[in-house]
């Protein structure tokens, strides 16, 4: 079976100029980076601010192009002009900013406006805008204008304008940066239901630990590299590693790793308060 | 020294179609030196409120008093207040646009007509207040990274001297370990100086840790106003206003139901690992 | 004073205006304003503004929400009817020191008032009840003869609706920036004009900032979603006239001819 998406030595460097354009220097944002995803898939990368992660997504929609290495989704090379609205259509991209990435003035507009860019008949698209409103259960705000919804709202628009697409895959980089708890949930929520309803990929691009837990794999990236790769359990076992990378933890977890540390025999890494509260009961 | 708020009101968009009630009958009283988490969700009108307590938003009925005041009475001097209510906004990007960060800094002392020797020295202060590193002084704030910029932007506020800081999400768009920062900056911001500090958030774990009081704001009322573990301990009420009390707080709760001997207002994670380690005769 | 505009937003309502075609209500503004142009007298004025009236009754858009747009060009009226004043030559009826007020002054600032108030009132009522996507497609349609000769049609249009659609994020934004200045003791509002000038910098520099990352952010979102110009692109919403079109086109034509006749040509 094809991946999702693989990179083979991916490298990506730009130069940096000063005020006057002489180059300053090189930086390397991604430096030798192969993963693979698997069809189907919910995969998160964390990362602190400016370690790559947003560099990283970008390659997967043919936004960026390598520097060197390849990037391959659903085994179209990226840097192929040929395949390059393929790609595009195939991996869509959800932004930080719910504000910066939609287009129409109207909801139902903006869920449109791919499929128009792409040149679906007008019937096949007013049906694909029914159903990605629905899938995002943003039905009933379709005549809204975005002005007026919340940042939660807003980036389930963006994510319907996405499906509408009929992508196999979906990359959502920092989807609830700018959002409150309340709006982050709405947004994982959703991204959730397109994994397990309509079984599309998702890769998750964020620095909140709570959102990864249910991931199917996590990548831990640092100074351009993936420096972690495993299960959410295999990567929350090594909380002061984490804490090195500037992340953070979910509460429950490091008060675990707290007790564990004062001599409380928990099984490592609890993840959620049941695992918790069942694990002390047995310490009793 | 403090603010006053009696019976406060602020229609929005008044006597048009569209207007909307976005504080409703607030009265709050804010002492010196205190540090107040202020939370709610987005809409609940925390920025309102806070856009009140140094006079960029006039009440549409109440009063507000700064020392026994009404900041609104026509002779007011609302640029005295201001320095002396520091607000700082959301984004630095609102408010960072001189060439480099010792200049955009100065611009608030600028405005209060200090001379310029003043003016740079309370500049130098603040930034080295916030911690901020020399060789940056004379770099551009744009080129900076978020947890920078956000401490120069605090820096542009502290060089007036305020008594009362006010900082609205201070750690929005953060990563963990720039969160941490921020915070611990201005916990430390109010031990060192002493000067009373109002953290808006909609982060309860983020609050928990370091504030003494905390107001909680819901459809433009003050639904709660107490120490965080009587806050906290309103945990389902809060639940129902979209907000939740920290993890630790619910672990304490479900330990209690299991039978353990543990007490159920905690609200930081050293308490909660010292009560459980005492619950299993640690 | 920022939140007053109303040029260029949407009202959302249901209304027989709102349901025209765009191309017919583009049409209808341009002729309408022509209008204004080419009456001559009282009459004319007379008919227009019951036109005006007519239009907006039809709108369902509440009057005081189209006239608070009028507060934002409040100065820019006062200073054609202040120059038209004072600076038409011909019979005068006042005059002290270097200053006359001439009979003709007082009839073209009015004149002037008048056009510029119906003028607004007109093309805001065909921004508040058209899209942004809707009028620019219908631009985009009117123009299309245009593409013949190179002008890129569709990216002046698309060019347009994203203007449209960031002008109230722009104007929040600059409230904020405001404000956010103002917490630092910023004054915009009293000082001499170089020294008001000068304290816009500190508005400006963020706010452009900010549009520029936004533009490049749009932009990046509208390569994801494909988006590779005009060519080979559907529409969702394609323009259809419709019966309800002919017959406002029909009256839009109606009410010229009688704006000429009364106007202008019957009584001079």
């Amino acid at each position: 079976m094809k991946k999702m998406i693989r990179t083979d030595k991916l490298v990506f460097e730009y130069i940096r100029r000063d005020e006057e354009g002489n180059v300053e220097g090189i930086t390397r944002a991604i430096d030798d980076v192969n993963l693979s995803v698997e069809p189907g898939q919910f995969i998160a990368i964390l990362g602190h601010n400016g370690s790559g992660k947003s560099t990283l997504a970008k390659h997967f929609n043919a936004l960026l192009y390598p520097t060197e290495g390849e990037v391959y989704v659903d085994g179209m090379l990226t840097e192929d002009d040929e395949h390059l609205w393929d790609v595009r259509q195939e991996a869509g991209m959800i932004f930080q900013n719910p504000d910066n990435q939609i287009i129409g003035q109207i909801v139902e507009e903006d869920v449109g406006f791919g499929p128009e860019n792409m040149g679906v008949p007008t019937e096949e698209i007013w049906e694909r805008v029914d159903e990605s409103l629905k899938a995002v259960r943003m039905d009933k705000f379709r005549k809204s204008s975005p002005n007026h919804l919340s940042g939660g709202q807003k980036q389930r628009v963006s994510i319907a304008g996405v499906i509408a697409m009929h992508p196999k895959c979906i990359i959502m980089d920092e989807p609830t940066a700018m959002l409150d708890p309340n709006g982050r949930k709405e947004v994982i929520r959703a991204a959730r239901g397109l994994n397990q309803v309509e079984g599309i990929t998702v890769i998750l691009i964020t620095h909140y630990m709570e959102e990864v837990v249910d991931a199917d794999k996590v990548f831990v990236m640092d100074k351009g590299k993936v420096v972690m790769e495993g299960t959410p359990r295999e990567i929350f076992a090594q909380v002061d590693k984490l804490k090195a990378l500037k992340l953070g933890v979910p509460q429950v977890t490091l008060l675990a790793h707290e007790l564990r540390k004062s001599g409380v025999p928990l099984p490592n890494p609890i993840l959620t308060r049941k695992e918790l509260v069942e694990a002390l009961k047995a310490c009793r | 020294m403090s603010i006053m708020l009696n019976h406060v009101n602020y229609i929005y968009d008044e006597d048009t179609a569209m207007a909307s009630a976005a504080l409703i009958d607030v009265s709050l009283k804010i002492p010196d030196g205190q540090f107040i988490g202020l939370i709610g969700h987005t809409g609940s009108g925390k920025s309102t409120l806070i856009q009140h307590m140094n006079g960029l938003v006039k009440p549409s009925s109440g009063q507000v008093f700064f020392n026994n005041e009404d900041i609104n009475d026509k002779d007011y001097d609302k640029k005295k207040l201001r320095a002396k209510v520091g607000l700082v906004f959301q984004y630095p990007e609102h408010q960072l646009f001189e060439s480099d960060c010792f200049k955009d800094v100065c611009f608030g002392p600028k405005n209060l007509g200090l001379p310029q020797k003043e003016v740079e020295l309370r500049a130098y202060e603040a930034l080295k207040q916030v911690g901020f590193d020399d060789d940056y002084f004379y770099q551009s704030p744009f080129d900076l990274s978020g947890g920078q910029k956000r401490r120069v932007a605090i820096a542009g506020v502290l060089a007036m001297k305020p008594q009362i800081l006010i900082l609205d999400e201070p750690t929005a768009g953060l990563d963990p370990k720039g969160r941490e920062d921020i915070l611990n900056l201005i916990s430390d911001l109010h031990k060192t100086m002493g000067i009373t500090i109002i953290l808006v958030s909609h982060s309860m774990e983020d609050v928990a840790d370091y504030v003494e009081r905390i107001i909680v704001m819901n459809k433009g009322r003050v639904a709660f106003d107490a120490e965080p573990r009587e806050v906290f301990s309103h945990y389902k009420e809060l639940e129902e206003i979209g907000l939740a009390a920290p993890q630790v707080t619910y672990c304490m709760q479900e330990l209690k139901a299991a039978g353990f001997d543990v007490s159920t207002d905690i609200t930081t994670l050293e308490e909660a690992k010292k009560e459980i380690l005492k619950a299993l005769g640690k | 004073m920022l939140r007053d505009i109303t040029l260029g937003q949407y009202y959302r309502t249901e209304s027989v205006i709102h349901s025209l075609d765009p191309r017919v209500k583009i049409v209808g503004t341009f002729s309408f304003i022509i209008s204004l142009f080419l009456v001559k007298n009282f009459i004319g004025y007379v008919i227009a503004a019951l036109f005006l009236c007519a239009c907006i009754k039809l709108s369902n858009v509440p009057p005081k929400f189209i006239f608070r747009g009028m507060r934002a060009i409040f100065f820019l009226l006062l200073i054609t009817m202040v120059f038209n004043l004072f600076l038409t030559p011909g019979e005068p009826l006042v005059s002290f020191w270097k200053i006359k007020i001439t009979k003709e002054g007082i009839r073209l600032a009015i004149m002037m008032g008048v056009r510029l108030v119906f003028l607004i009132t007109g093309s805001s009522l065909m921004t508040l009840t058209t899209t942004p996507n809707n009028l620019t497609d219908g631009l985009e349609d009117l123009l299309k003869p245009l593409k013949k000769v190179r002008v890129p049609v569709h990216e002046i249009s698309m060019m347009m609706s994203i203007a449209l659609r960031f002008i109230p994020i722009l104007m929040e934004e600059t409230d904020k920036i405001m404000k956010a200045q103002m917490a630092r003791g910023a004054d915009f509002e009293s000082g001499s004009i170089m020294n008001r000038a000068k304290s816009l910098v500190p508005l400006l520099v963020p706010l452009f900032i900010s549009a520029f990352r936004r533009a490049n952010d749009l932009a990046m979102a509208m390569e994801a979603r494909c988006y590779r110009g005009g060519e080979g692109r559907t529409k969702m919403k394609p323009l259809v006239y419709k019966r309800i079109d002919i017959i406002a086109l029909a009256v839009i034509f109606g009410y010229v001819v009688c704006c000429l006749v009364f106007g202008r040509i019957l009584f001079r």
